[in-house]
């Protein structure tokens, strides 16, 4: 994938499938239950994904995130998570400490 | 919200940008940053971000759509990657639309405001449109959901500049940015037990797919850990019934 307008019908594509959710769901007004199980299963593959991914970036980070050691990313992940309930689940609290950790060790390291 | 007077919908729309400089406002313009560096270090333009946030708007599905390009994933996969992370805009566009809807209300509008149901803007216009008059709410929405999006357009041309203007050490927490935040969300709505499981599942599975097969890995990854966290609350009285509609994922 090294041709410049690939990166372009990835986005259009993005798009489509991002609306088509939404536009659905005008079309579908009140006409259908989001408690039911379609919807629910729907919810928990997104959360997997999401964690699935989330995992992948920080254990198995592309690009300049590799260049940070694990135990320094997984030195920032612990200190967000400390932050972040000591705050009382305050998020900017938790990412502001977890990414001045990160920021630091790598200096540092 | 201030009292409305006949007319007011200068003073509506007012309201709905001041909501949207709130700290919910401010996350996620924040959250933007870290997606604008990532499209920098994945070696794609800073036209292509900014279309992608102009377009597609669901942070979740924007940072699968450029983690699974950048590993050369075929367009068949990031497709279907992005379409289940983002298929959650469904039943949230279901359970807010008719509290926009108004007899004549043009179906063009309510399309448009389609586009703008994401998760920042959806669960703070659930929370806020219902105790509104009714022909303030669709004004309200686009001001609020509108301004919402702007902050993110220029979140992501911003996160884009920074990644190349600061040092190496501080482009590394920003790219670090959205990992950090989608596990803040993930683990601050752990309620249900499906959820729960998909969660973890998903956290397990996600490295190990990806390491036996990094184009389809991330969208096994949610199908299986999915279906099986589904799995896992099914059959248990109650759990469809207190199952919450909101994903407050991004």
């Amino acid at each position: 994938m090294t041709e410049a307008w690939i990166p372009w019908i990835v986005v259009l594509i993005a798009a489509a499938v991002t609306y088509f959710s939404r536009g659905l769901g005008v079309l579908a007004g009140g006409r259908i239950d989001p408690s039911g199980p379609l919807f629910e299963w729907v919810s928990c593959v997104a959360y997997a994904l999401l964690a699935g991914l989330v995992s992948r970036m920080i254990l198995l980070p592309q690009g300049p995130l590799a260049d940070a050691p694990l135990a320094v990313r997984l030195a920032g992940v612990a200190v967000a998570l400390v932050a972040f309930y000591a705050s009382g689940r305050n998020l900017l609290a938790g990412i502001g400490a977890g990414l001045v950790c990160l920021a630091l060790l790598t200096i540092l390291v | 919200m201030s009292a409305e007077r006949p007319g007011g919908r200068l003073r509506t729309g007012l309201a709905g940008v001041r909501e949207a400089f709130g700290a919910p406002g401010l996350i996620l313009a924040a959250s933007f940053l870290g997606f604008g560096s990532l499209v920098r270090e994945s070696d794609l333009s800073v036209w292509v971000g900014l279309a992608t946030t102009v377009l597609v708007w669901a942070l979740p599905g924007q940072v699968v759509m450029v983690e699974t390009y950048a590993v050369g994933a075929s367009l068949l996969v990031v497709a279907a990657a992005v379409a289940l992370t983002n298929a959650r805009l469904l039943p949230m566009t279901v359970t807010l639309l008719p509290w926009l809807r108004r007899p004549g209300t043009p179906a063009w509008k309510l399309y448009l405001a389609g586009h703008f149901v994401a998760v920042t803007a959806w669960a703070n216009s659930m929370r806020i449109v219902p105790t509104l008059p009714e022909h303030q709410r669709l004004v309200w929405f686009f001001s609020f959901a509108a301004t919402l999006w702007l902050m993110s357009i220029a979140g992501t041309a911003v996160g884009f500049f920074l990644a190349g203007a600061v040092p190496q050490p501080v482009t590394l927490a920003l790219v670090f940015l959205n990992p950090v935040y989608f596990l803040l969300l993930l683990i601050g709505d752990l309620t249900q037990r499906p959820r729960t499981v998909a969660l973890v599942a998903g956290a397990v599975l996600g490295p190990v797919f990806h390491l036996i097969d990094p184009d389809w890995g991330l969208l096994l990854t949610g199908l299986v850990a999915g279906t099986v966290g589904f799995a896992a609350g099914r059959g248990r009285p109650g759990t469809a019934a207190t199952a919450r509609v909101e994903p407050a994922d991004d």
